[in-house]
């Protein structure tokens, strides 16, 4: 992550947390944070192994996977699209399984594996999907890419078949807008064939 | 989301004791449940994970058929090889359903259990007798194109969206269900959906505290010779706005015996007695597909804008048809 993102990310933050204020009664927040009992806010411990490291956690159980990662742990690779399972941007894997992390709680996940795009490189070393990805271009705005990424990965070790639309069949599950998919293609091809 | 209480099953018994709480709820996949959770559309209290249960394997059964666990993912049992071999249309119909990375969750009791995908019963702004009993129906006036043109009444005209479910029944299914006195009852598939009459709400014969444990499909000399066939707004990872499924015995090139079962235009999976009727004894050929496809249609209704999904469901039905006479039905027993 460069300097300039972490810049506008905490800018956002910032910016949406003073507007929320202004629109919402302070009683609003005093619930989530600081009064779980009294909203009945009910909070249970989990043990996550993300990208190898393991976080004991004491969340509220209506948080998702993908807004656990997100908020809690910081990992703001993993995108939040459509939060109902139907673009793919917050692909994860649980156990090495390709998952829509938007539709699953962290509660559910006690002792789990879970892999976020950020676990993929070897350091500074990109996995060989993510440097396909560079190579054909497979992507334009990048939103959708970390979930396009994780998609391909975790195909690489499932039936899929070999044809073009056998590839596109088994990424269907990865909404692009910008309509890279051409370029998405030529990279899962590439990593497939090598 | 409203807050609700958590806890994960640590086996059948405790699964079961748990549920009983006040607006309890159980909890697999999560791909319906959590999804209609934060639309505010299910409110439970208590979701019950039921997710380490061992209720995820494909077992063969003596008399050649299958059990499969109420927890195994639908990518394991499209990918199962017994299942692709000779139940091809359960296989099928699953892979058309969905995303890869949501048939890595969702389950098969869950598949049964997913809700309609009417974008009124998803909206609570809008009337839905199903989400709401007798608040009246926003789609039967309104924008109906993805609804139902068999099996509505003038409550409710939502579609079943499960893929799946139409090829369990096709395979003539059976879906095992414990009881919360802990006896176990069996469900045929056909009839584990109901019509929506005046109690849209009550979408399946499960009753609370009940969990569903199996599905067996019977050995059968139709299930090798089956195929599915799905037409949608887009080539994949899209509901059916019409599909089939056949399966189909031959003799000398004669139909034995036909099963054939809708989806996406009823109201629930839509077993074809009057199709099926036209398929038995009759030539595997074009013409007695197109009669099977008329019978099978006869009794639709349209609403204002639905009215394509039954051409559509013809030409669905004359394809799943000609691809199960042409299947080669290796596992054929």
């Amino acid at each position: 992550m460069t300097r300039a993102e972490l810049d506008r990310r905490k800018f956002l933050q910032i910016a949406a947390a003073a507007g929320a204020v202004t629109v919402f009664p302070d009683v609003e927040f005093s619930h989530a944070a600081t009064e779980p009992q009294a909203s009945g806010v009910v909070m249970h411990p989990v043990s996550l192994s993300v990208n190898g490291t393991v976080h004991q956690l004491q969340i509220d159980t209506r948080a998702t996977l993908l807004d656990t990662l997100r908020e809690q742990l910081q990992l703001f690779g993993t995108k939040k699209g459509c939060d109902h399972g139907q673009c793919g941007a917050c692909t994860v894997h649980v156990n090495g399984r390709r998952v829509n992390s938007c539709l699953t709680l962290a509660v559910m996940h006690d002792g789990d594996q879970i892999t976020t795009i950020e676990g993929l490189a070897q350091g500074e070393q990109l996995s060989p999907m993510q440097a396909a990805f560079v190579e054909h271009d497979g992507f334009q705005c990048g939103y959708c890419t970390p979930g396009q990424i994780m998609s391909a990965t975790a195909l690489l070790k499932e039936p899929c078949g070999p044809s073009d639309d056998d590839i596109r069949e088994c990424m269907s599950g990865n909404i692009c807008r910008c309509g890279a998919y051409p370029n998405i293609l030529a990279a899962v091809k590439s990593v497939r064939k090598s | 989301m409203l807050p609700f209480d958590y806890a994960k099953a640590k086996n059948e018994n405790d699964a079961m004791d748990r549920v009983r709480a006040p607006k309890a709820a159980f909890v697999a996949g999560g791909t319906t449940l959590i999804d209609l959770m934060k639309l505010n559309v299910m409110l439970p209290a208590m979701l019950v994970d039921i997710n380490g249960l061992p209720l995820d394997k494909i077992e063969s059964l003596p008399d050649g058929g299958l059990r499969i666990g109420a927890m195994v993912r639908n990518s394991d049992m499209a990918h199962h090889a017994e299942v692709i071999k000779r139940f091809p249309v359960l296989s099928q119909a699953v892979l058309a359903g969905a995303s890869p990375q949501l048939r890595n969750m969702a389950t098969t009791g869950g598949n049964l259990m997913q809700r309609t995908r009417c974008y009124y019963f998803r909206d609570t702004a809008y009337a839905c007798n199903k989400r709401q009993p007798g608040s009246g129906c926003a789609a039967i006036d309104g924008f109906n194109r993805i609804h139902a043109v068999l099996g509505g009444s003038d409550q409710c005209i939502a579609t079943h969206p499960s893929d799946m479910a139409v090829a369990l029944v096709a395979l003539d299914a059976v879906v095992h269900i414990k009881g919360s006195g802990g006896g176990e009852r069996k469900v045929a598939a056909a009839d584990f959906h109901l019509l929506p009459g005046k109690t849209p709400n009550k979408e399946t014969v499960v009753e609370p505290g009940e969990l569903i444990t199996y599905v067996t499909i019977p050995n059968s000399k139709f299930a090798a010779r089956s195929a599915y066939v799905k037409l949608r707004d887009r080539a994949s990872y899209e509901f059916a706005l019409a599909s089939a499924a056949a399966a189909l015995e031959l003799q000398d090139n004669k139909i034995h015996t036909a099963r054939l079962v809708l989806g996406g235009v009823a109201t629930k999976p839509w077993r074809s007695p009057e199709a099926e009727h036209v398929l038995t004894g009759a030539a595997a050929d074009e013409k007695t597909f197109h009669a099977a496809a008329e019978a099978a249609m006869k009794s639709a209704t349209p609403h204002k804008y639905n009215g394509f999904k039954i051409e559509l469901a013809k030409r669905a039905i004359m394809r799943a048809l000609a691809s199960a006479a042409q299947s080669k039905a290796e596992g054929q027993s």
